[in-house]
C-alpha cells in the first residue's frame, strides 16, 4: 500500500468519526440536565432507605452492590496476574542492584524530602483510614481510602530504604489481607443469601442517626472490607515492580543486567 | 447554564462557576495534548501525573467529589509511580 492510498483511506475513516461524532453530539442532553429517572429516584429515598448520607457509596456498596464486587475482582486478579507476571524466574536471583551509569552524578535523598516522606507517613494513614472508615457519611470510600493507605508505604521507601519498605510490607502478609479484603466483600454477599434474603441484600441494623458512622449496615462493612483490599493489592503491585527494578537480576548478564 | 445557583452554604455565583469549569475543561485539553506531545518518556510521566491533578480539579469543579480523590490517588501518584519504576527497569536493560 502506497502512503497516497493510505492518507486517502485515513481521510475517509476520519471524516467518517467526524460525522459520527458530531450527530452523537448532538443528541446529548443539554449541559447539566440528567434525563434518566433513576439519580432523581435514588436521591428522593437513599437516605431514608440506607441512613447513609454519603449517597455514591450507598449506591456502589448497596444498591448496585453486585457491580462492585466484579469491580473488586477486577483488582484482585489484576493484582494477582502482576504477581504472576513478575515472580522470578528461572535464572534470575536478588541481587542489589549495581549502579550501571557511575559516570552518573546522582545524588542522595536529600533530608528534606526524607524529613518531608516520613512527617507525611502518620498523616497519610489516618486519612486513608479516616476515608475508608467514612464511606457511609460522604464522599469517600474504601476505594480512595485504600489506595491512600498504600501511598503510606511508598512514603516509606522514599523516606527511607527499599528493606524497610519490604519490612513494614511483607509479601505473604499482604497477599493474606488482599485475599481477606476480597472474600469479606463476597462473603457478605454470601451471609445473605445464606439467611435466605437477595444477595448482598443490607440486613444489618441501619443505626439510628442517618450519617453517623455505626449507620448504614453492610455499607460501612463493604467499604472497610475494599480498602484493605485495594490498599493490599497496590502494595502488592507497588513491591513487586520495586524488586523488580531495584533486585532481580539475571545470572547470565556479567554486571546484571 | 441551567439558571439555577449553585446550593451550597456559601452562595457561588453560577457565571463565576462556568468560567471556572470552562477554564477547567481548556487546561485538562491542552495537559492530555501535552501528554500525547511530549516525546520524552521521563518528562511525559510527570506531565501525566500533571494531567491527573488537573482532571482531579475538574472533577471537583463538576461536583464529584468522590472521583476527584480516585482520580488523585491512581492518576496523580500510583499511575505514574509504576510507569517511572517501569522506565528505570527498562533503562537499566538497555544499558
Amino acid at each position: 500500500m502506497t502512503p497516497r492510498q493510505r492518507r486517502w483511506i485515513f481521510l475517509v475513516a476520519g471524516a467518517g468519526l467526524v460525522a459520527f461524532y458530531l450527530w452523537g453530539l448532538l443528541g446529548l442532553p443539554g449541559f447539566g440536565r440528567y434525563p434518566g429517572p433513576y439519580g432523581p429516584a435514588i436521591l428522593r429515598v437513599v437516605v431514608a432507605q440506607t441512613n447513609a448520607t454519603g449517597v455514591v457509596s450507598a449506591i456502589n456498596f448497596d444498591y448496585r452492590g453486585f457491580d462492585t464486587v466484579g469491580e473488586e475482582f477486577i483488582l484482585f486478579v489484576a493484582a494477582a496476574g502482576v504477581a504472576t507476571v513478575l515472580r522470578r524466574l528461572r535464572g534470575e536471583r536478588d541481587r542489589p542492584a549495581v549502579d550501571e551509569a557511575a559516570d552518573r552524578d546522582v545524588p542522595d535523598t536529600s533530608s528534606a524530602v526524607r524529613m518531608v516522606a516520613l512527617l507525611s507517613v502518620g498523616p497519610v494513614v489516618l486519612a486513608g483510614w479516616w476515608l475508608a472508615s467514612h464511606a457511609q457519611t460522604n464522599p469517600s470510600g474504601g476505594f480512595q481510602g485504600g489506595v491512600m493507605l498504600a501511598t503510606a508505604f511508598v512514603l516509606i521507601y522514599l523516606s527511607g530504604e527499599f528493606l524497610v519498605f519490604k519490612r513494614f510490607s511483607p509479601v505473604d502478609l499482604t497477599d493474606v489481607v488482599e485475599a481477606v479484603g476480597a472474600a469479606g466483600f463476597a462473603a457478605i454477599g454470601v451471609s445473605a443469601v445464606a439467611m435466605g434474603l437477595p444477595y448482598l441484600k443490607n440486613y444489618l441494623p441501619l443505626g439510628q442517626v442517618p450519617g453517623a458512622v455505626s449507620s448504614s449496615g453492610t455499607i460501612a462493612l463493604i467499604s472497610f472490607f475494599v480498602g484493605i483490599e485495594v490498599a493490599a493489592a497496590f502494595i502488592l503491585i507497588v513491591g513487586e515492580l520495586l524488586d523488580q527494578t531495584l533486585l532481580i537480576r539475571r545470572y547470565s548478564s556479567g554486571r546484571g543486567g | 447554564m441551567n439558571g439555577l445557583a449553585v446550593q451550597t452554604p456559601y452562595t457561588v455565583p453560577v457565571g463565576m462557576m462556568d468560567a471556572l469549569q470552562i477554564t477547567l475543561l481548556v487546561l485538562v485539553a491542552a495537559g492530555a495534548t501535552a501528554v500525547v506531545l511530549i516525546r520524552a518518556p521521563v518528562r511525559q510521566v510527570l506531565m501525566l501525573s500533571t494531567y491527573g491533578v488537573l482532571l482531579a480539579v475538574l472533577f471537583l469543579a463538576f461536583q464529584a467529589p468522590d472521583v476527584t480523590l480516585s482520580e488523585l490517588t491512581v492518576g496523580a501518584v500510583l499511575l505514574p509511580a509504576v510507569l517511572l519504576l517501569t522506565l528505570a527497569k527498562v533503562r537499566k536493560k538497555e544499558q
